[in-house]
């Protein structure tokens, strides 16, 4: 800096200072997706392909009761009958199905571990090189977790802590076998098995997953959470979660996924199911890390989920925040059907796609009970080739007298060549209805980077900051463990004490 | 602390700055006047170094350094601020947590320890009960639903915060109340000193009332066309800039009489 230099030859000139910027924007967005190691355990795999005895394998291999089976032909045989959705606003060569391995696990969790002390170092490692210690000793205080690596859970923690509450949190392959009352009740009853293709096909072949049953008038006192690991290759994960929440009872359920790093794209077709009874309250949260595919947008998973909770109670409330960071394609749309009196649905996303990942994403709010009450936020983040959608469907039903809903969509791009589409629904049948609806995209601005540098903040720090600014109100609805790992997936820093 | 030498600078391949020469010592306050497109706001921006100002000749030197090879935000932590003149908003992060990171980040560059939150909301208290901000502006998003009036009292709290030891008030006194303006002026004022340097560019008198400067210059077309006192200012209120327009031949003789 002392050293004379010509100035002309030194000014950093306006390419220089949108390289700059851009640089940052590649930082926080191209960051190497961290989680894309293999873990190397022997599995037992079943061939590709589908068909009736591959459903009956699989539920033969979970020792499941006939209905779980009969259920699943049921689901498959509707399933051949029907054709994948086309409406989305993504893009993606077919998917060949008989070309997808339907089960895959662990070869030492075949005769299923008695307990986390029997399961596999290797798999243990897996998830603490995840940051999610399944030894209870070292865990996140306060948090339950279950591991669910390919298709079957490896184990559960805080179980019998969380029994003496009365409260039921396994894998949805124990349920069956231990609570199959429960599940013969509600499995489906709020996504049917006829519900699309997408959950057709995971009602036939799902293979595990997490279950939930809070009884009447428990809170449950720690944040339950699935880990979701995608290991093996050439593998489809079809797993279901289903959560109860009997009256008066309130729970709060995370959960995360990761994968290794491939070339060939991955299929993910999860369920999930939530049922609030009178005076009940489910928060169910998302973070959504999916190996997204590369730069030239080769590999990824395909994350084909459907999520629906139902008020089934009056005064009951469901919450879903997710956080979408990862994925080649994202295909969701958690909703809400307001059926009890006074329930109350929200639905707070933030989604970021770089490079050439799709998400189409949204929200369905059905009012059907009187007084309901919704709120959507959602917060597109566009860079590179990436490409959001906002779909979302407010559907007011005529005895839903005095309904009301507020959405907020908003888009923001980083670079010029990513897109931001919104495709908001509303149907309408009761005239007391209230539904508000307010879009807004912009860019993140040369002079707002400027203003920050120019207070000494560097380029990278300001993107973080004004990204952070822009899902501040989504990110604030995530549990603390959680929006600590949101934030980092985002590459923003949380604003400390005095924010 | 700050020369300008020959300084050429073009926005979108069109000359704005044709050739300024400016020496600022520190201690010193300097006022820029001049019609609108003179080239005022031009000099300011490409000082601090706002992309899209491209500066085709010249040289500045800031404290004996190439200021033009500096990144903007080098040129800030080195002490050089710029008071926009129109403050920008950035929805969702609050006002605390940029002033926290922008004093930070000047505080690592100059070897300091960085405050900690209970530090930095003492010396910003302290400081916002000067400029009698309510508190909760701390916790607002910056600029946000701000008035005119409390972005300009926004950015000399900043100001006040961070120290610099340049200002740059780029047309801080335009859209503020009589009120405001003693406030912006009473912020101003408290940063003089023999270490610290400030230039104000404005178009109006008005602010010169309340920080005096001990210079003034005149800019038009992209030049230096007058420099002189504080009574220079006095003058160009009385008679408009059009007696200079044209002026590439200066000192048009001393004023026949400045009002008292």
């Amino acid at each position: 800096m002392s050293r004379m230099e010509p100035a002309a030859d030194r000014r950093p000139d306006r390419g220089e200072n949108m390289a700059l910027a851009a640089t940052a924007l590649d930082e926080l967005v191209n960051r190497e997706y961290r989680h894309g190691f293999v873990t190397d355990v022997e599995s037992d795999t079943l061939a590709r392909g589908l068909d009736e005895d591959v459903i009956r394998l699989i539920s033969r291999k979970k020792d499941e009761p006939d209905f779980m089976l009969e259920w699943r032909l049921k689901a498959f045989r509707r399933w051949l009958t029907m054709t994948e959705p086309a409406w989305a606003s993504v893009h993606h060569p077919p998917i060949d199905y008989q070309d997808i391995i339907y089960y895959s696990a662990p070869r030492s969790m075949k005769a299923g571990p008695a307990s986390l002390d029997d399961v596999d170092p290797e798999l243990l490692r897996t998830y603490e090189k995840l940051g999610v210690p399944l030894k209870e000793r070292e865990m996140l205080a306060g948090v339950a977790v279950d591991a669910v690596f390919d298709s079957v859970s490896v184990g559960t923690t805080y179980k019998a802590k969380l029994a003496e509450l009365g409260i039921v949190f396994c894998s949805f392959s124990e349920a069956v076998r231990e609570h199959p009352e429960l599940v013969r009740r509600y499995l489906g009853s709020v996504v049917p098995y006829t519900d699309n293709f997408f959950a057709a096909l995971n009602a036939a072949v799902f293979t595990d997953g997490s279950f939930c049953y809070v009884p009447p008038g428990v809170r449950c006192p720690m944040e339950l959470s699935t880990y979701f690991r995608i290991n093996a290759k050439n593998t489809g994960q079809f797993e279901r979660t289903l959560i109860i929440a009997d009256e008066g009872a309130h729970v709060s359920y995370l959960e995360g996924c990761t994968a290794p790093m491939r070339d060939e794209n991955q299929l993910h077709a999860a369920v999930v199911e939530l049922i609030a009874l009178d005076n009940a309250r489910i928060k169910y949260s998302t973070v959504q890390n999916w190996y997204p595919g590369d730069k030239e947008g080769k590999g990824g998973i395909y994350n084909f989920v459907t999520k629906r909770g139902d008020c089934r109670g009056a005064n009951s409330h469901i919450s879903w925040t997710q956080v979408e960071t990862g994925s080649a394609i994202t295909w969701k749309y958690p909703s809400c059907i307001l059926r009890g009196d006074n329930s109350v649905g929200e639905f707070h996303s933030v989604a970021l796609t770089n490079n050439h990942q799709q998400a189409d994403t949204g929200s369905k709010m059905i009012h059907i009970g009187r007084n309901t009450r919704s709120t959507i936020v959602s917060k597109g983040i566009s860079a590179g080739r990436g490409r959001n959608a906002y779909r979302g469907l407010v559907k007011i039903a005529k005895a839903a007298e005095g309904a009301r809903n507020f959405t907020r969509c908003d888009s923001l791009l980083l670079g010029d060549r990513c897109a931001a589409h919104t495709f908001p629904y509303i149907e309408v049948k009761n005239p007391t209805a209230k539904v508000e609806h307010e879009a807004s995209t912009s860019r993140i601005g040369e002079d707002q980077l400027f203003y920050c540098m120019q207070r000494g903040i560097s380029a990278e720090d300001a993107v973080s900051m004004i990204v952070n600014g822009f899902c501040k109100e989504v990110l604030k609805e995530l549990p603390m463990e959680f929006a600590v790992e949101a934030q980092k997936l985002l590459g923003v820093s949380l604003e400390g004490s005095v924010g | 602390m700050l020369e300008i030498r020959n300084l050429q600078a073009s926005v979108e391949g069109k000359p704005i700055l044709r050739g300024i020469d400016l020496e600022v010592k520190a201690g010193e306050v300097h006022a820029i006047m001049g019609p609108n497109g003179s080239g005022k706001s031009t000099l300011a921006q490409v000082l601090a170094g706002r992309e899209g100002y491209e500066v085709t000749g010249g040289e500045v030197r800031y404290l004996g350094h190439d200021l033009l090879a500096m990144a903007p935000e080098v040129r800030a932590r080195e002490g050089v601020f710029l008071a926009f003149q129109y403050p920008v908003e950035i929805p969702g992060v609050s006002n605390a947590y940029l002033l926290k990171a922008a004093l930070n980040g000047v505080r690592r560059h100059r070897g300091l320890p960085e405050l900690d939150a209970m530090d930095f909301l003492a010396l910003v208290r302290q400081n916002m009960k000067r400029m009698g901000m309510a508190d909760d502006m701390l916790y607002r998003s910056v600029n946000e639903g701000f008035s005119g009036g409390e972005k300009k009292r926004n950015e000399i709290l900043q100001m006040s915060v961070l120290e610099p030891r340049l200002a740059l008030l780029d047309e801080t006194d335009s859209g503020l109340d009589i009120d405001a303006l003693q406030v912006v002026a009473d912020g101003i004022n408290a940063m003089r000193g023999p270490e610290r340097a400030v230039v104000m560019v404005t178009h109006y008198q008005r602010l010169l009332g309340h920080v005096v400067p001990d210079f003034v210059h005149v800019l038009s077309q992209g030049r230096i066309v007058r420099s002189g006192g504080r009574d220079l200012a006095l003058e160009l209120e009385e008679r408009g800039y059009g007696w200079l327009d044209g002026a590439a031949a200066p000192q048009a003789g001393p004023p026949e009489r400045a009002a008292p």
